[in-house]
């Protein structure tokens, strides 16, 4: 090629280099250095603002309801959406059914998380309970649950310690209500990709069904399960809207991306609010780095 | 294409982007003179009636007000200001705010704006005081309301031989009759502190109004100025006072969990519901605004009223704690004075005053304005107080209180840990009034 030539990726190149440049390296070095400053940036603190993070007991909190949403979050999703696909696809109104699951994904978070306040809404007992999840309970004659105050697990609190907490779990289940249509839709896609050949020859081989699922579409289902539970992580990671609308991170729900923001625009510390989002950019780095592994794995097979 | 015009090509697409990115960076085109836009916390009744009080200077004077109105006001303001891009006019709810973007320079001091001897005229010295900072006003007074207020309903009372309270040792007893009366309502307390990002806000005026009444002013003064720590014996006597109220069984109905689960609005209709579900429910004035539009047919006055929140300390009866929106310019322009000065205005406060659900503080407005005996009251409680002081989470830096919010949260599920809760907002203190 001629040195033209070699220049005319370069220039094709350029404009998106020059955004993202823009748009997300430099905003990544300054709030690098910024988590190494004060809260106005005005003085050199060194590691002060990650000790802080990582020793105060509201932001330990949160880390460990990050955790939670991740393992919870994403292994509830994931399974279920398994299950759905499975099920759905020996059906003959598969197509209803996993639009009916889907559905929630329409909906902005936004929206599902108003949504859900109502239906865990609470009044006291005795009251005419107005909230969908309560009105349940008490007509099977249960006492009605703030669900979104902090309630220790009945039994397991004595056991085990926060974050394990009712009003997580509750905010967990929209996340996985919210969700699992789209891990179902994804693993159909995949399930739909095994042969049946395969799957006929194992059943003229006298497997059971469940050895069937357990055996051969499982482990022939995982590069899938691998991308659905890599988003899965991804979004648990970025939990903040459905969390602030329904609490804003009161009653021990705090997930980094909401103390993140109260350290912003409450507290004012900048610091501390980078320190924050460093943390969950060091989290996430894992994660993407097993993608562009298994991107590059997926290309050298072509 | 040949490799020549695919360079050609190229650098033309490179020279395209280079060219539209100072155009995408370049400010928006000046705005007519006319138009003022203001940033505020309101909606739905409250901008109605905004809109209605600034419909006569868009009339006289062919100016426009664009309102954009939101509850997280501290996150869109500072984004805005950091952009360089503030509105022109800001409704705060707090002082505190009012005082922070003043001391960062952010704000127009209004000494230049507005004809001061006019506002001298208007409004005490005590609330221009209140608006000034570093010997410089940069902020006036709308929509005052009454803090010390306590709601019920005068029938039920007179229907059940209760009277209503002077004291607070005798709001304390009238509260245990009727926990152990068991008539209706059996609960004598209403407490509701839930407000997505601002819960606790209401607990935080439980405990500012029990504090003025038992230690007064000056210590007051001194909690919300940080010159005494969290952790004194006399604010955390008055936390205990308030957690009193809402842990004491059978006083609130579902107890903890349910002040802390059940919005503030919905808390005020318990008193008032058929049949009424708790006896009394403490919230600032404009609680008369949800009354009346959740039970549009009870009348003022004779189906839900108000008793001054009760004295704790006979030397302070009469003590109250309010709250008010303050008017704060960020773009001097001849739009924002004429703007600015039609709102302090006693003509236009008036019209708000009429519409109901607004005290003003401006001394020209006739108490006769207001709609209501109610509203006529809160507004004489307000211009005779003994003892005034500001709402005080209102007048302390927001990451304080911030910490106050969610510290109310916190004692109210674990009330043994009230120290650790105080130290908590100490410390958050001392980083902030530095």
């Amino acid at each position: 090629m001629n040195r033209r030539g070699r220049l005319i990726p370069w220039l094709w190149l350029l404009p998106s280099f020059l955004l993202i440049a823009v748009f997300l390296i430099y905003p990544v070095i300054e709030t690098l250095r910024i988590s190494f400053m004060n809260r106005d940036s005005s003085v050199y603190v060194g590691a002060g603002n990650y000790q802080y993070v990582f020793t105060n007991s509201a932001t330990q909190t949160a880390l460990l309801n990050n955790v939670l949403w991740l393992v919870f979050f994403t292994v509830l999703a994931v399974g279920l959406g398994l299950i759905f696909a499975v099920l759905t696809g020996r059906v003959r109104y598969e197509a209803v059914a996993k639009a009916a699951i889907f559905i929630p994904m329409a909906i902005s978070f936004v929206a599902a998380a108003v949504i859900w306040r109502f239906m865990y809404a609470y009044r006291p007992e005795d009251f005419t309970q107005i909230g969908l999840v309560n009105a349940a309970a008490t007509n099977l004659g249960l006492e009605p649950t703030a669900w979104l105050v902090e309630q220790p697990l009945p039994y397991i609190d004595q056991l085990l310690p926060s974050p394990l907490h009712t009003n997580n779990f509750a905010l967990i289940a929209v996340g996985v209500w919210m969700w699992t249509g789209f891990a179902m839709v994804i693993l159909s896609a995949g399930l739909k990709g095994i042969s049946t050949e395969v799957l006929e020859a194992a059943r003229v081989d006298g497997a059971s069904e469940w050895q069937i699922f357990w055996r051969i579409i499982l482990p022939m289902l995982s590069p899938t399960i691998a991308v659905v539970a890599t988003t899965l992580v991804i979004q648990a990671l970025k939990k903040f809207d459905m969390v602030w609308v329904m609490t804003a991170g009161n009653f021990g729900t705090d997930v980094v991306a909401t103390l993140m923001f109260k350290e912003m625009f409450n507290f004012r510390d900048f610091g501390r609010a980078a320190a924050l989002a460093v943390i969950l950019l060091v989290a996430i780095l894992p994660v993407m780095l097993i993608t562009i592994r298994r991107f590059r794995s997926q290309e050298e097979t072509r | 294409m040949s490799a020549h015009s695919k360079f050609f090509v190229g650098v033309a697409l490179v020279s395209l982007v280079a060219l539209l990115l100072p155009a995408c960076a370049a400010p928006p085109p000046e705005e007519e003179i006319g138009g003022v836009e203001v940033l505020g916390v309101w909606g739905g009744d409250e901008l109605a009636s905004f809109q209605a009080m600034v419909a006569p200077w868009e009339k006289e004077t062919g100016g426009t007000m664009e309102f954009t109105g939101t509850r997280d006001l501290i996150a869109i303001l500072t984004t805005r200001i950091a952009a360089g891009n503030p509105p022109d006019v800001a409704i705060l709810p707090n002082p505190g705010q009012m005082v922070e973007l003043a001391k960062d320079s952010k704000l127009v001091a209004l000494n230049s704006l507005m004809d001061m001897n006019k506002i001298r005229q208007e409004y005490a010295q005590g609330w221009i005081d209140l608006g000034t900072v570093n010997g410089k006003l940069y902020g006036i007074f709308m929509k005052a309301a009454s803090k010390g207020t306590v709601w019920y309903n005068p029938k039920v009372f007179a229907a059940n031989g209760w009277k209503v309270p002077a004291t607070w040792s005798e709001m304390i007893a009238l509260s245990d009759r009727i926990v152990s009366e068991g008539k209706t309502p059996q609960y004598p307390w209403s407490v509701a502190i839930e407000s997505g990002e601002a819960s606790g806000w209401p607990a935080t005026d439980w405990i500012g109004e029990i504090l003025l009444h038992e230690s007064g002013g000056e210590v007051y003064d001194q909690w919300v100025s940080h010159e005494i720590p969290w952790t004194d014996s006399r604010i955390k006597s008055a936390w205990e006072k308030f957690g009193q109220i809402v842990l004491t069984p059978g006083y609130v109905p579902g107890g903890a969990t349910a002040a802390l689960a059940t919005g503030f609005i919905d808390g005020s209709y318990l008193p008032f519901e058929e049949p009424p579900k708790a006896a009394m429910y403490y919230l600032g004035a404009f609680t008369q605004g949800f009354i009346a539009e959740q039970f549009p047919k009870l009348v003022a006055g004779e189906d839900y009223a108000f008793f001054p929140f009760p004295a704790i300390d006979s030397r302070y009866a009469g003590a109250v704690t309010g709250g008010a929106d303050i008017v704060v310019v960020f773009k001097d322009t001849p739009t924002t004075r004429s703007f600015v000065s039609y709102l302090a205005s006693a003509e236009a406060q008036q019209i708000w005053v009429e519409r109901g659900g607004f005290t003003s503080v401006n001394k020209l407005v006739s108490l006769n304005a207001y709609p209501d005996v109610l509203a006529r009251q809160a507004a004489e409680q307000l211009t005779k107080a003994t003892i005034f002081r500001f709402d005080a989470d209102d007048s302390m830096p927001s990451a304080v209180q911030k910490a106050f919010w969610e510290g109310t949260l916190t004692y109210l599920q674990n009330p043994d840990k009230l120290d650790s809760v105080l130290g908590n907002i100490e410390a958050r203190a001392v980083d902030a009034y530095r």
